[in-house]
């Protein structure tokens, strides 16, 4: 498998870790010790890592390094065997998916998990609810265009153009999007995206990009990143998490993380 | 000619039946991956619940008022029991598909074992109101008047659901849950309690079904639940599990068929025809009649 990038020379050299953020604010998440076995098979190995408010991490690493398996742990679709999770100081280690979704963490999925059989403003409208009506308004009725909130996400994804489409019938890239302005209704602080870029046409790339740019720098979201696209990471992310065999190999800025000798053999290594 | 038409109605009094069942199975299973055998227990309790109320309870009775009050508590009986079923049993065992097969027929076993404890096998007779007692007389042909009665609650069964997935908050999020559990989670819904929700909603519908089946079959027996769950199964097979016009086209199917093979061919070849178009449709269409994706995600 030759699916990881060729490290680069590294022209700056492994400098004094410039990309760090050293707030003194409470991470937005703390993952402290997480780990995850299976049957006496340690998937995710004593990660230990802080994401601080505003930041955009890029989490990379071999296929089979555990990376959608610590999204998991991250998001609550499975329990961690050891560690804790916490989400802007609260610890959520034991808080079902929807509770942490509440708490402000969303994510994607590597298959794009938009409601196919609904309209874009229905699946907006779904998610808006979701945000305001968590009163026990049982009959409450829903809206079919998801009624206010609904079009300032879209505009945010450049999609309020095909609100009237079924969401099946979009293209991969804006199902990408769809998923983002389904997030962004709940008005996330942490977003966990999933390879947003996997089966993404190459044209429609770079506009994903520049929505998910938006997302960060506009509406001050914090991203960690699951991608196998490297231009698209070392143009975005603040810092680069790398994993192996489910440990974490390095956590730094981009390029003193692609020049860290351990990063290149394991890339290497399982390439070769 | 008149037994065409007496056919047609009797195969749609039937199909009614079996989309109460139905409908009420293909959203659990939609929703929640569950295949819920204990689906012909809330029949059952929907049944006994009815005769017993039109028999002892108080103001309730065999006729007019007095029967609607039995429905209704047999109605309520079942709906309780799907409740309590979800909440105790189904949901500790979320996504452990063997152990919940285990349970859900364990139950489909015991609580018509129970009932033929406290009531004993042999069918008991089940109060036919005046109103739908008799026949009325179409093109000539004098139809029993109880599949007319059968045939309008299954329509107004599936309004009240219509419009239940289709206005009410509760049924976007049943709706998209069939289509991406993990989703609505991530949204921050807590899509179990629409598990809850959707389980008490099926049960209230096979409950029902179990009065109307009552007076369809004129007598109720411990295990016809077992025997009508069978083919509702066929049907949410059928029919696939993502639409609710699928699940009622299916049971109109499902239920013609049955009348017209045993009427003009041997009795109980019915049956036969039904297992062959079932198996003639998951040769051709896997998801069923409506079927138009099969994705599966893998977290």
């Amino acid at each position: 498998m030759t699916n990881g990038p060729t490290a680069p020379a590294g022209p700056h050299g492994p400098a004094e870790v410039p990309g760090t953020v050293t707030t003194t604010a409470v991470p937005v998440l703390a993952l402290e010790n997480l780990s995850w076995s299976v049957g006496g098979a340690l998937i995710v190995d004593d990660i230990t890592m802080r994401v601080g408010e505003g930041e955009f991490v890029a989490l990379i690493g071999p296929n089979g390094a555990g990376k959608t398996s610590l999204f998991n742990l991250v998001s609550g679709l499975t329990r961690p065997t050891g560690g804790s999770v916490r989400l802007a100081g609260t610890d959520v280690t034991r808080h079902a998916p929807h509770r942490r979704a509440r708490l402000g963490m969303g994510r994607t999925f590597q298959t794009s998990s938009v409601f196919g059989d609904l309209t874009v403003g229905a699946n907006v409208g779904l998610a808006v609810q979701a945000r305001t009506g968590e009163s026990r308004r049982f009959w409450r009725p829903a809206s079919p265009d998801g009624g206010a909130g609904a079009t300032d996400v879209l505009d945010l994804v450049r999609l309020s153009h095909r609100s009237d489409v079924l969401a099946g019938d979009l293209s991969h890239g804006d199902k990408r999007k769809l998923e983002l302005a389904l997030l962004l209704a709940r008005r996330p602080r942490l977003i966990l995206l999933d390879e947003p870029m996997a089966g993404v046409s190459a044209g429609e790339i770079d506009e994903l990009t520049t929505v998910i740019g938006d997302v960060h720098r506009e509406q001050g979201c914090t991203v960690l990143m699951v991608e196998h696209h490297m231009e698209v990471l070392l143009d975005m992310a603040d810092r680069l998490a790398v994993m192996h065999h489910g440990a974490l190999l390095a956590l730094t800025d981009p390029d003193s993380a692609m020049a860290d000798p351990e990063v290149q053999a394991a890339y290497l290594g399982d390439g070769a | 000619m008149s037994t065409v038409i007496l056919l047609v109605v009797t195969g749609f009094g039937l199909g009614a039946l079996y989309f109460l069942i139905a409908s009420g199975l293909s959203l659990i299973f939609g929703l929640m991956d569950v295949l819920n055998f204990a689906h012909g227990a809330f029949l059952a309790i929907g049944a006994y619940g009815t005769w017993w109320a039109a028999n002892f309870l108080p103001g309730a009775g065999p006729d007019g008022l007095g029967f609607l009050l039995a429905v209704t508590f047999g109605v309520a009986a079942g709906t309780l029991a799907a409740t309590l079923v979800e909440l105790c049993v189904i949901r500790p065992l979320y996504g452990r598909h063997r152990e919940q097969i285990l349970a859900t027929v364990g139950l489909s076993l015991a609580v018509p074992a129970l009932i033929q404890a406290v009531w004993g096998a042999d069918p008991l007779t089940f109060p036919k109101p005046e109103l739908v007692s008799g026949t009325v007389s179409l093109l000539d042909v004098h139809i029993p008047r109880d599949r007319f009665l059968l045939i309008l609650a299954a329509v107004a069964v599936f309004t009240v659901l219509w419009l239940f997935n289709s206005r009410t908050r509760y049924g976007l999020i049943v709706r998209a849950g069939v289509q991406d559990r993990a989703m609505v989670t991530a949204l921050g819904i807590d899509v179990r309690r629409s598990f809850t929700l959707v389980f008490a909603i099926g049960g209230a519908a096979a409950a029902l079904a179990g009065s109307l089946g009552g007076l369809y079959f004129g007598v109720v027996t411990p295990t016809q639940g077992l025997s009508l769950l069978v083919f509702a199964f066929i049907v949410v097979v059928i029919g696939g599990t993502t639409s609710l016009t699928g699940c009622a086209i299916a049971s109109v199917a499902v239920g013609l068929i049955q009348q017209f093979a045993n009427y003009y061919t041997v009795a109980g070849l019915g049956d036969i025809a039904v297992v062959i178009v079932l198996a003639l449709v998951l040769l051709t269409r896997q998801g069923g009649l409506t079927s138009k994706k099969s994705a599966e995600r893998v977290a």
